[in-house]
């Protein structure tokens, strides 16, 4: 299963961090501190997998992929296979890259949440549940359609009883 | 949900990002986050503040959180926005516990009653947020609270919930297997979906299910394979294509599942070998998934019951791997060479060069996936060249997870294959000094032991010029700062021991060089004490010696500081110097007799000696015995000196003189050619002789260095004898009381040894980087790197067989698959299958093996290496690659004369016990360096073997794929 997800930028910051099996507060950020460790010692143009057990546990592996001024880091176990998890973080930011049109770091920012839900959709509970950035986007974008959908009516409501009771 | 484009938060989120952007340090960031905590704080808890802008706090507070900062007092606020029925709210509420919360968080009971109405609603979304929030936070306490909704959940109308109820019943069953055991049919019956997805999700719950007990899902096998069939022929909608794959995720959970399923059965694994064929065939090596597929595949072949064709097919994707520029792919063909090399041992040495660049490739993960493949193919022959790679990335790396690994890696193997007693002692040397403190400490006492008894009692002066070059060596080493404790013990021992034995080094030398050493650990009480024992010994043999012991005034000082020292254990071994000074000659002689440390102590446990005075004693009234568990703090303070007497033999209270020295008992004797060896002077010759009676080239075998080892340790002896036998003498062996049985016996001479190094350091200097890396891949894969000449050497062979070997080659291929994989196949011999096919030929003959016992015991790939000993077999591993290759020629010698016999299907009972010996001979070589022993066990049939080979007169070759694809067309 796949145990964590972390984009992280060149510099170190965490942009998000998604832990699919508990981890304390310290914990996590430890951990973040020595994916970084290990990221940026790494020259260029080698492969893209990294040997995760020093920091989280046996049997962890870790695949990277560096674009611009991020870093997207899966961490997971042994029953994944790791070219399939490179893939996926290319399904991931070629799913960033269609909602936000040439996602950037600071989109990945400003929309956590947002973030959260694309992601959420591409792997659920620690297992791949969608690998197609389409679909992702299909359920992202229905997702946000109905919670538009609610907020309106919530707005539309407010004022309409805001207007009544003028 | 932040509006897309537009970032939708408020003027504060987008400064507080901002700033925290250009923080320019830790400090600084600090000092934002807090400031952001603090109003935080304040607003939070303000009443009615409107949904948006609580939403907008609560993504704040997980930024703050992911930051490192405590956000706990908004726990509350997150777990109150779940009740929320705006469903905004609603999943922000959500996606925050779930962030914040563990599963046995005190404020989960609030929401657990929140996740069951949202289980049952309407609105599909909210269900899946209340999904995500089960796969999270629910654990085995409350599991029973949500199960059935989630069951229910199974069968909702949306794909997409069903698919998340079957992930979150899996994330029950990870968390607590028993609570939803009544419910694994469900997967199964989920496995049918009508939706593709919903199937491959449960393919991640039977993965699960079926690496916990592959037994009970034996059946679904032939539903796996024809999913996998239908998905690989791209029967799914295009909608899960990827990149043009089929569903590869699916495939590869697949591929997952059926290598488990596969793993050790035959008749499982018989249903997969065509769609897993047709899977490497289809698969797209232009893309990186493709690639993952075709890696996955190689992992099912490797595990699956082994198939000829298969591994053929596969040996080519490594081939792919390897040569491409792509390190993620030549991670991935390392990593399966790795896999398949336990099969197919030959199929590495085609690689040579590329797993060498490897090795040298700037890429750490590579570098480890390489050495971990090295690991995997050590064997005596080129244990040294391996040892002292990894010793050398080991001082490299500052990482000491993974330092302490290599360590163990490189004490493993040097202890199981080192080829002479000198170079196991440099490779520990290099070991204790550069991860001393990471290795275990039985590992430094076998080094100890080793020096002491290492060359049994033959051979005087390499004997002694061991011993020398061991103290020189420390001495050397002495001068470095910062040594690790252990290592210092080691050499505080062998200097006390050894330092004045070959008369080069002055007593005062090196009594002056262990204070040195005690002094400058002085607060390492343990190095002290084996330093002041080391003086005791020194002094007492110039004492024994006849001459003067002058003791220098730092000596004196030392003794003084440890007179007076808190440990006892300390002061105890200073009282002793002290007083063994004060003896005469004689007595000295008596109580520490020189290079005595290997012998045996008798030691009279119950003091019957003393029982008249206690007797006499307790009529006077004294107080009787007290009992050792009583006294148990003495013990344990006493524990350091008794461990060490077993160590040094020469601790101080002794009160029987020495026996007279024992031959070391052999205790490992292998049944055929090596039992003698021990009675032979000079071993090495005759051990050597042995070996190379096996193999046909001596040239081969000198080349490589192959000398057998006998190296055996304490300690060592499950590792020793995991793959040959298991030495009744192992047990005796590690007990500590009678030391000299657990004592080495070595049987090499390091001249040997040193010559071949040296041989390899002159060809290695001698030449330009690339022949330097044929020469690594040679002393590596133990063999010459001259393909041409092999090839054409086979090339003689199979002309020899002429064209015997060419009809008869086709319809032996035949058999294979008819064995293995039960289908009529007509397919052209893999040229793998054709070497190892002649073996059958030849080993059928005499009817002493048992194929079908043999066959047993390959249908597990572990447990052929288990039978193969019972075969009786030595662990002298010699160079074994010239052997197998010596073996091989032969065997195609073998086939060639041979099958027209047993090639046609006239007795189906030859051709099956001849078809249980192909998988015999595979599987025995599994084992790697003992493949040989196997076949060495059954003396006939070595001899024959031999005879032939001596026949043909040729260097034994290897597999060469073009020689056989250019005579079968």
């Amino acid at each position: 299963m796949i145990r964590a997800v972390l984009v992280m930028n060149t510099q170190g910051k965490p942009r998000l961090a998604k832990f699919y099996e508990f981890r304390p507060v310290e914990k996590q950020q430890e951990i973040i501190r020595n994916v970084f460790a290990v990221l940026c010692s790494r020259p260029e143009h080698v492969s893209n997998f990294v040997d995760a057990e020093s920091f989280f546990g046996p049997d962890a592996r870790l695949v990277y992929k560096h674009f611009a001024t991020l870093y997207f880091v899966f961490i997971f176990d042994g029953s994944e296979n790791e070219l399939a998890m490179l893939d996926l973080i290319q399904v991931f930011v070629e799913t960033l890259d269609k909602c936000f049109r040439n996602v950037c770091e600071l989109d990945v920012v400003f929309n956590y949440s947002k973030m959260h839900t694309i992601l959420d959709e591409i792997i659920f509970g620690g297992q791949v549940l969608e690998t197609s950035s389409t679909e992702v986007i299909k359920a992202v974008e229905e997702i946000s359609k109905l919670e538009a959908a609610s907020s309106s009516i919530n707005l539309v409501s407010k004022s309409v009883s805001s207007w009544r009771s003028r | 949900m932040g509006s897309q484009g537009g970032f939708g938060q408020s003027k504060e989120f987008l400064d507080l990002i901002k700033s925290i952007g250009e923080a320019r340090s830790k400090a600084e960031e600090d000092r934002i986050v807090i400031r952001e905590i603090e109003t935080l704080k304040r607003r939070i808890s303000e009443p009615d503040i409107p949904k948006r802008k609580m939403k907008e706090y609560i993504i704040r507070l997980l930024y703050v959180e992911m930051l490192g900062h405590d956000a706990s007092f908004g726990y509350i606020h997150a777990v109150k926005m779940t009740h929320d029925d705006n469903l905004p709210s609603k999943r922000t509420g959500y996606l925050a516990v779930t962030l914040f919360l563990n599963d046995d968080h005190d404020l989960i009971i609030l929401i657990v009653n929140t996740i069951q109405k949202d289980l049952k609603s309407d609105n599909y979304l909210v269900v899946c947020a209340a999904l995500n929030a089960v796969c999270r936070l629910i654990n085995d306490e409350t599991i029973p609270a949500v199960l059935p909704l989630v069951v229910d959940l199974l069968s909702h109308s949306k794909e997409a919930v069903r698919k998340k109820a079957v992930m979150a019943l899996h994330s029950f069953h990870r968390k607590s297997p028993s609570s939803v055991s009544h419910l694994i049919s469900n997967f199964r019956k989920r496995l049918c979906d009508n939706d593709p997805g919903v199937m491959g999700a449960t393919l991640c719950p039977l993965f699960d299910l079926v690496n916990a007990d592959p037994t009970p899902y034996k059946d679904l096998v032939v539903s796996f394979v024809s999913i996998l069939k239908q998905v690989a022929e791209h029967r799914l909608p295009k909608s899960y294509d990827y990149h043009q794959m089929p569903a590869p995720f699916v495939q590869i959970k697949l591929l997952k599942i059926l290598a488990l399923l596969g793993s050790g059965d035959k008749l499982a694994s018989e249903h997969m070998y065509t769609v897993i064929g047709d899977v490497i065939r289809k698969g797209d090596s232009s893309s990186n998934i493709g690639n993952a597929i075709l890696y996955e595949s190689i992992r099912c072949v490797s595990s699956i019951y082994p198939n000829a064709k298969l591994l053929e097919a596969a040996a080519d994707v490594i081939a792919k791997f390897l040569k491409s520029d792509s390190h993620n792919l030549k991670y991935m063909g390392i990593d399966a060479l790795g896999r398949l090399i336990k099969l197919s041992p030959l199929i590495a040495e085609q690689h040579q060069l590329a797993v060498i660049d490897c090795l040298e490739d700037p890429d750490d993960t590579l570098k480890r996936k390489t050495f971990e493949l090295l690991y995997k193919m050590t064997k005596s022959s080129n244990v040294e060249v391996i040892v002292d790679r990894m010793i050398d990335y080991m001082i490299s790396i500052s990482d000491d997870h993974y330092k302490t690994y290599i360590a163990s890696r490189c004490v493993e193997l040097a202890e199981q294959f080192a080829p002479s007693n000198h170079w196991f002692i440099q490779t520990m040397n290099k070991v204790f000094e550069h991860a001393g403190d990471l290795v275990n400490i039985k590992v430094a006492h076998n080094l100890m032991r080793l020096i002491a008894e290492g060359f049994g009692e033959d051979d005087d002066t390499t004997y002694s010029q061991l011993r020398s070059s061991a103290v020189e060596s420390y001495l050397r080493i002495i001068g470095e700062p910062k040594l690790p404790s252990v290592f210092l013990q080691v050499i505080c021992w062998v200097l006390g021991e050894y330092g004045t034995a070959d008369g080069k080094h002055s007593a005062s030398y090196i009594t002056g060089k262990l204070c040195d050493m005690a002094e400058a650990y002085s607060n390492d009480e343990t190095v002290k004490a084996y330093a002041i024992t080391a003086l005791t010994k020194i002094y007492s043999f110039e004492i024994a010696a006849g001459r003067k012991v002058d003791m220098l005034s730092e000596c004196q000082s030392l003794v003084e500081e440890l007179l007076a020292s808190h440990s006892t254990d300390l002061q105890q071994r200073a009282y002793e110097l002290q007083s063994v000074i004060g003896l005469d000659a004689r007595a000295v002689e008596a109580i520490l007799p020189h290079d005595a440390s290997c012998e045996d102590i008798e030691v009279d446990k119950n003091i019957s000696f003393l029982n008249d005075y206690v007797q006499k004693a307790i009529e006077r009234g004294a107080m009787p015995y007290i009992s050792e568990n009583e006294r148990s703090g003495m013990v344990n303070m006493s524990n350091f000196s008794s461990q060490d007497q077993q160590e040094s033999g020469q601790h101080g209270l002794r009160f029987e003189a020495y026996e007279v020295p024992k031959p070391p008992v052999p205790s490992k004797v292998t049944p055929v050619s090596l039992s003698s060896v021990t009675d032979l002077v000079p071993v090495s010759e005759s051990l050597y002789a042995r070996e190379t009676h096996h193999i046909t080239s001596v040239g081969v075998a000198s080349d490589t260095g192959s000398s057998g080892l006998k190296l055996k340790l304490d300690g060592v002896q499950k590792k020793w004898g995991k793959p040959t036998y298991s030495s009744p003498a192992s047990s005796s062996n590690s007990t500590s009381q009678n030391p000299v049985n657990g004592v080495t016996k070595v049987d090499v001479a390091t001249t040997v040894n040193s010559k071949v190094r040296d041989s390899y350091d002159s060809r290695k200097q001698q030449n330009e980087i690339d022949p330097e890396k044929q020469k690594l891949a040679a002393s590596l894969f133990g063999g010459s790197t001259k393909p041409e000449r092999r090839t054409s050497a086979s090339s003689k062979v199979s002309k020899a067989s002429a064209g015997a070997a060419d009809r008869p080659q086709d319809s032996k291929a035949a058999i294979v698959p008819n064995k293995t994989s039960g289908e009529k196949t007509n397919q052209q011999p893999p040229p793998q299958d054709l070497l190892d096919l002649g073996e059958p030929t030849v080993t059928v003959a005499p009817p002493t093996v048992d194929p079908f016992q043999q066959l047993e015991g390959l249908l597990d790939a572990s447990i052929s290496s288990t039978v193969s000993p019972s075969v009786g077999a030595v662990s002298n591993a010699p160079d074994i690659m010239s052997l197998y290759t010596g073996s091989t020629s032969s065997e195609q010698r073998g086939a060639g004369g041979y099958i027209p016999v047993t090639g046609d299907n006239l007795n189906l009972l030859s051709e099956l016990s001849s078809a249980a010996a192909v998988r015999g001979t595979t599987g025995e070589t599994n084992a790697a360096p003992l493949s040989l022993s196997v076949k060495g066990a059954n003396a006939k049939d070595s001899l024959e073997k031999d005879a032939k080979v001596r026949q043909m007169g040729v260097t034994p070759t290897s597999q060469n794929p073009n020689l056989f694809r250019d005579l079968l067309g």
